[in-house]
């Protein structure tokens, strides 16, 4: 055993010579890609070592009087038990410490939390569990996408070698520009998340129904990873955050880029389906948004979400089926996803629910349908 | 007139005209189910609290299991929540506040020369309420849809999307809550009440203090939990908009109210803890508790300051500025009488003459792992660091350096200094050492990495961590079975000891000089004080 | 306190099982709501069968408490007892109504208004933060309840209540039973009185005003406030009974009649819950 300990405490040395660079083994707050990482980290360090005198102090005394005064090398006992000088000072003292503490703490608080002026806007959206990123204001203006974990099952459940950036990869990246000031908006759509990226010194709740904000100025051109941070049900642990600051060039290609894309791929409203395009259609938007609660094969996960394969809604009316798709279930994990899928994907979605696995109402939702469906 | 002092067992010397129950003194099972005796009742809480923390305790196995490695392996998601939840819930509820009850049970009406606790009857209950809650917890996992996976802060709105288990934890938390106030008004009047003659308020043990404080603050604090949970009962139910933005609430409002219990509540778990420390160390020391006045004030302080830093949980939720400085400002506070006590131990021990058995030694490892555990504390209080920390297994090893090293350690502290009061036998030095050496090196070695953990990033409540967290997660796992095996030798020196312990000396400690020692016999009688001593 | 008279005079209880068998009640009760609530058929049953139990064993409980104190085994130190105990229950019962009244004040001084600001357009844009509110998400499509009709009628049936109680108590003070029992069985029709004015105006709200539970933050607040205060009326009252029944049997001294005062006590507490619920509930 104590090998084991020497080993361990032989490695963590070995680590610290390797410098805060290497990502495992990290000891301490990260330096960051912004100023506010810098402060934070800077304010923790001043902490630490205060701390530290503090603790080094009080346990040598301690340790000292431990050693010094046994009973086995016969040291007797005095009786002495107040002394009001004494105990007026450590009371006083310790407040001045921490006066000194508080004053770098509120100047960097102050500078932190100041959102206003910024050169973007971007508004955050928490989904069980994604999230979605909507362009505000700034360069980008109403580009609008869904980002979530992109690490297949796969690596998850051991079957396949886990990659390099194991659930910290997202299907599509927030882009920024480099060296702007990013306001950011967040909020949710179901329950409580938390948007953190700790390279930004970033982290803010966001909550069902109010709009809460932070901001960022990333210096450093990169690829930077986060995660949901605050429990938001079963797959909390599954929705990373990727931010790509680049130059304001390339940012201006990719909202072009992206700009151009969006407008492809809206789909005409008005078009007629045939049941095998909207169901290949369907099964598509079922991965991204439904199977993580329903499961690929539409049995669901017992007691906590209903299995799709003949159950009573995907196999009765249509309009129940759509309404329960368009508007969710009020109290229940099972979110309105009007907001986040077109008339055509949700169309898509529930044709696919209603001809998959063992259901086969042969029925043909039409994106019209949907539409007729909206409030 | 002393038939109506003796309980049942001697009370038939002629009068015999009030309580003609009392002729036959329930025996086995019965004994224990209807006991008004505040030793009996205490002995309960301290196994059933045990009991809860084996079982708390398997559930953080499974949680450390899980997490041995990158992957999913053993659990699912959604149950690895569940062992969250209930791990925090458990412990903090079934293991940790129970066990001090039992100290409380077992030594106030000793310290300050009372018969028994002022309610017997009532003392009873709160203690066979806990049963009832904890069946309803247990039997959250075995409705459909299982236990409950929203932490043990149970936010809203989370919570409204939960199965059947939910209510089933939100009654739990009623029942818990009832019987933490019936028992605190008992402690309360007790102290108040039952005094011998000459004990003071000022020459009370400073345990007995504690308690006096720590049941101020459940009685206040508990209300409003229950408040909370009955909120999110009926948004469940019954369409309110408590925590509903749409119908005009805030998710937010529950967390305020919850912390409003919440961060007392962490005091309510570290106060008897503190008192505990009060008592052993100025008995190893062989010299009295230093500053006796200025440690009754700073435990006052922390407990009048603790309803007024709530917020320090929720720095990220987007408060106001000037909410976040004030909340950071009274949060730092509590490090001034924090550190007023921790120096009167250290001036405790300065030129004492020190031995260190086994309470001694878990006294010094609580005041050294809690004196650490509350500087990440301070740390976690300033607004901007905590961006960075809060929900990151920072928190976790903070709050598990408090209690575990804090409350745990100082509870067995407390087992092993009374032990021989109670049952008037011995445990086993040796073991009893080797208890405490096992137990510190694996809590650290479990804990102190979390440190860097959390500050690397790592999100707590996650059953699944990207890979840069692989190393230090091996290192808390192995620590984590280390310490939860060296648990159960905790078990076997007790037992051990109960069986064939050797006989306790009158007073095996010799600086011990609260009254239990110095007016009782060792074993202490089951009837203590039916005349109350005087003091001086 | 400190040179107290000793306390070999007090009396500690032999063994009981009513406690034990109140948890069996509560189980049986608070298992049977979890049931309910989830649509288990057994559940109903369950509720009743732990209400039941619960009753049974508080008739064992208290009927004993009475017979002790009756005859004779409470001395003052127990009185003093009963006191702090009673003072410190009531204690809890105001920190459980604090927690409400800050959800009513949250949601009032800061979650409504903040569901109206600027940066809230994005999800709420036309929402109207006045007081009484339903919230963003819902059309404000009931009448709030007025305070001057029957609230202000229970107001004085409150406070009424209050002052025939105290005469009810000083009448035992006096040793005069006739006037005690006279004067606490009005508080008690008071207080019955108030309760049928209370069912009246929730159904009066249901039926005409479109005030309901589930009418956002405003129905939420406004009967859940109302509704635990109803509550502990009903409590009181069912206490005030007890004790009338006990006057009537002649039971209390003028110096040994704590069980009177603490429901008295208890009484005057619902009182003043009552006056802020008025005010903040019903008038501003
Ligand atoms: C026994 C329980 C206990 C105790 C005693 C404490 C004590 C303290 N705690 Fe802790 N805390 C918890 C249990 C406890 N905590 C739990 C369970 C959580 C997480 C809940 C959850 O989210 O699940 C938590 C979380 C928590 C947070 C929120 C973190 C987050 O979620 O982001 C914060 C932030 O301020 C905090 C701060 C403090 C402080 C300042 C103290 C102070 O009281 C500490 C004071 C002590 C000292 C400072 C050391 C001794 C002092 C000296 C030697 C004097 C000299 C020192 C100086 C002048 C610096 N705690
Ligand atoms: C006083 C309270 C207390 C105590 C004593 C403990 C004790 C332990 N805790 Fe606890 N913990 C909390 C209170 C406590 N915890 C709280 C409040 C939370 C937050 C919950 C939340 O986020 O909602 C938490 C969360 C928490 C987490 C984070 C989970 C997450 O975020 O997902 C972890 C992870 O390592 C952890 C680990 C441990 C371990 C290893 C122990 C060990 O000390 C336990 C040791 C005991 C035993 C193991 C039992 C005895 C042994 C046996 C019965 C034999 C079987 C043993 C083996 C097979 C080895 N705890
Ligand atoms: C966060 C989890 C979650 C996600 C993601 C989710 N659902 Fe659901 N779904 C639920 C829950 C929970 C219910 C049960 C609601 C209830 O209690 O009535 C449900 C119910 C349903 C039902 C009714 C089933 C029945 O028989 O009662 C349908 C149809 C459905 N979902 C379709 C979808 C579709 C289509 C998607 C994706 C676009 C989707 N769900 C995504 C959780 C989810
Ligand atoms: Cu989203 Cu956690
Ligand atoms: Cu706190």
């Amino acid at each position: 055993m104590m090998k084991k300990i020497g080993g361990m405490a032989g490695a963590m040395l070995l680590s610290l010579y390797a410098g805060a660079s290497s990502a495992a083994w990290q000891l301490n707050l990260t330096t960051g890609a912004t100023k506010s990482t810098q402060v934070i980290y800077d304010l923790h360090n001043l902490m630490m070592w205060i701390i530290l005198v503090i603790f080094v102090g009080v346990f040598g005394v301690m340790f000292y009087s431990v050693y010094a005064h046994r009973k086995s090398v016969g040291h007797k006992a005095d009786q002495f038990h107040e002394n009001t000088t004494v105990e007026l000072i450590w009371t006083i003292v310790p407040f001045f410490i921490l006066i000194a503490m508080a004053w770098p703490a509120t100047k960097a608080l102050i500078d932190l939390r100041d959102t206003s002026n910024p050169d973007m806007t971007v508004k955050v959206t928490g989904y069980q569990w994604k999230w979605g990123y909507d362009y505000l204001k700034g360069e980008g203006e109403g580009i609008s996408f869904v980002s979530q974990l992109s690490t297949p099952q796969a690596q998850i459940y051991g079957t396949e070698a886990k990659g390099e950036n194991y659930l910290l990869e997202t299907d599509r990246h927030l882009v920024v520009p480099v060296g702007k000031k990013i306001r950011v908006l967040t909020t949710a759509s179901d329950v409580i998340h938390a948007w953190y990226v700790p390279a930004f010194g970033v982290k803010q709740d966001a909550i069902p129904g109010f709009v809460r904000d932070t901001w960022f100025r990333a210096e450093k051109e990169g690829i930077y990873r986060g995660q949901c941070a605050e429990l938001c049900g079963k797959d909390h642990g599954f929705m990373p955050i990727v931010v790509e600051v680049v130059s304001a060039e390339k940012f201006s290609a990719w909202a072009g880029e992206q700009k151009k894309a969006m407008a492809a791929a809206a789909d005409d409203p008005d078009k007629k389906w045939e049941l095998a395009d909207l169901k290949a259609r369907g099964e598509k938007v079922y991965a991204a948004n439904c199977v993580a609660c329903h499961q690929a094969n539409g049995q669901g996960i017992k007691g906590t979400f209903p299995g799709l394969d003949g159950g009573k809604i995907t196999t009765g009316p249509v309009k129940g089926h759509i309404d329960q798709v368009l508007n969710g279930k009020a109290g229940t994990a099972m979110a309105a996803f009007g907001k986040q899928l077109s008339d055509t994907e949700i169309a898509a979605v529930v044709t696919y629910e209603r001809n998959s696995w063992g259901n086969k109402t042969g029925t043909v939702v039409q994106p019209s349908d949907v539409k007729a469906m909206r409030k | 007139m002393s038939a109506v002092l003796d309980t049942h067992g001697k009370a038939h010397d002629g009068h015999g005209d009030h309580d003609d129950h009392g002729h036959h003194t329930p025996t086995g099972f019965m004994r224990w189910v209807t006991t008004t005796n505040h030793k009996d009742i205490g002995t309960m809480y301290l196994w059933f609290s045990f009991a809860m923390f084996l079982f708390g305790g398997v559930m953080a196995m499974v949680i450390r299991a899980e997490l041995f490695q990158p992957g999913m392996q053993i659990v699912t998601p959604e149950f690895f929540n569940s062992m969250t939840t209930y791990h925090g819930l458990i412990m903090v509820f079934g293991a940790i506040m129970p066990a001090f009850v039992g100290f409380a049970n077992w030594q106030i009406p000793m310290m300050i020369g009372a018969p028994d606790m002022a309610f017997p009857r009532m003392n009873n209950w709160s203690f066979w309420l806990l049963p009832p809650a904890a069946i309803l917890l247990v039997a959250s996992f075995l409705v459909p849809g299982g236990g409950a996976g929203v932490g043990w802060t149970m936010y809203a709105p989370l919570t409204t999307q939960m199965g059947p288990g939910m209510d089933l934890t939100i009654f739990a938390v009623h029942i818990l809550g009832m019987s933490s106030i019936m028992g605190s008004i008992n402690i309360i009047t007790t102290i108040l009440n039952l005094r011998a003659p000459g004990m003071t308020l000022m020459k009370m043990p400073l345990f007995v203090w504690t308690w006096l404080i720590t049941a101020y603050l459940l009685v206040a604090s508990m209300p409003v939990l229950a408040g909370a949970v009955t909120m999110t009962l009926t948004d469940r139910h019954f369409g309110t908009s408590f925590f509903n933005a749409a119908g005009g609430g805030d998710p937010v409002l529950y967390q305020h109210i919850f912390w409003f219990f919440g961060h007392p509540e962490v005091y309510i778990i570290a106060i008897p803890a503190f008192g505990v420390i009060s008592q052993v160390i100025p008995a190893f020391s062989r010299k009295p508790l230093f500053g006796y006045a200025s440690m009754v004030y700073a435990t006052s302080s922390i407990a009048i300051l603790s309803f007024m830093v709530w917020a320090h949980h929720m720095y990220v939720v987007g408060m106001p500025v000037a909410g976040q400085l004030y909340f950071m400002y009274a949060t730092m506070l509590i490090a001034v009488p924090t550190g007023v006590k921790v120096f009167n131990w250290v001036a405790t021990m300065w030129k004492g003459s020190l031995t260190f058995e086994t309470p001694m030694l878990f006294a010094l490892g609580f005041l050294f792992l809690f004196t650490l555990g509350g500087f990440t504390g301070l740390v976690l209080a300033m607004t901007v660091v905590d961006v960075q920390l809060q929900d990151t297994y920072y928190v976790v090893a903070h709050f598990h350096y408090v209690m575990v090293a804090g409350a745990l350690f100082s509870a067995y502290a407390g087992v092993y200094f009374w032990f021989p009061k109670w049952t008037g036998k011995m445990y086993d030095e040796t073991l009893g050492k080797w208890h405490f050496w096992l137990s510190i090196i694996f809590f650290n070695l479990t804990f102190f990495v979390q440190h860097f953990l959390g500050l690397a990033g790592m999100p707590r409540r996650i059953p699944d961590y990207s890979l840069q967290f692989a190393e230090f997660n091996q290192i808390s796992s192995i620590g984590a079975f280390g310490f939860g095996i060296s648990q159960l030798l905790f078990l076997y020196i007790i037992i051990k000891a109960i069986r064939s312990g050797e006989k306790a000396p009158q007073l095996p400690w010799d600086g011990a000089d609260t009254l239990e020692w110095t007016h009782l016999p060792t074993p202490a009688p089951y009837h203590t004080f039916e005349n109350p001593p005087t003091v001086k | 306190m400190s040179n107290a008279t000793p306390t070999h005079n007090y009396y500690l209880p032999e063994p009981a099982a009513y406690p034990v068998i109140g948890s069996v009640g509560i189980l049986l009760l608070l298992g049977g709501f979890a049931m309910w609530f989830n649509d288990v058929a057994l559940g109903p049953w369950s509720s009743l069968a732990g209400l039941l139990v619960l009753v049974y064993m508080m008739v064992l409980w208290f009927g004993k408490v009475i017979g002790e104190s009756e005859g004779g085994l409470y001395t003052k130190r127990v009185d003093v007892s009963y006191r702090w105990s009673m003072s410190w229950f009531i204690f809890s019962e105001v920190m459980f109504f604090a927690g409400f009244f800050g959800a009513l004040f949250y949601a009032r001084l800061y979650s409504v208004p903040e569901l109206s600001s600027i940066d809230h357009k994005l999800l709420w844009p036309d929402f109207n933060p006045a007081w009484p509110s339903a919230g963003p998400g819902a059309e404000a499509n009931f009448t709030p309840m007025g305070a001057w009709g029957v609230p202000a009628i229970n107001t004085l049936l409150l406070l009424t209540s209050g002052v025939t109680l105290t005469i009810a108590h000083f009448g035992l003070l006096a040793n005069n039973r006739g006037k005690l029992n006279l004067w606490l069985g009005l508080t008690i029709l008071l207080g019955i009185t108030f309760l049928g004015f209370q069912a009246y105006e929730y159904s009066h709200a249901y039926s005409e005003l479109n005030l309901k539970l589930t009418s956002g933050i405003y129905g939420t607040t406004f009967y859940m406030l109302t509704g635990f205060h109803g509550f502990h009326v009903t409590i009181g009252t069912i206490m005030l009974i007890v004790i009338w029944f006990r006057c009537l049997k002649g039971h209390f001294k003028p110096d040994h009649h704590f069980a009177f005062e603490g429901v008295a006590w208890y009484w005057h507490f619902v009182d003043v819950v009552w006056l802020f619920l008025f005010i903040f509930v019903y008038w501003l």
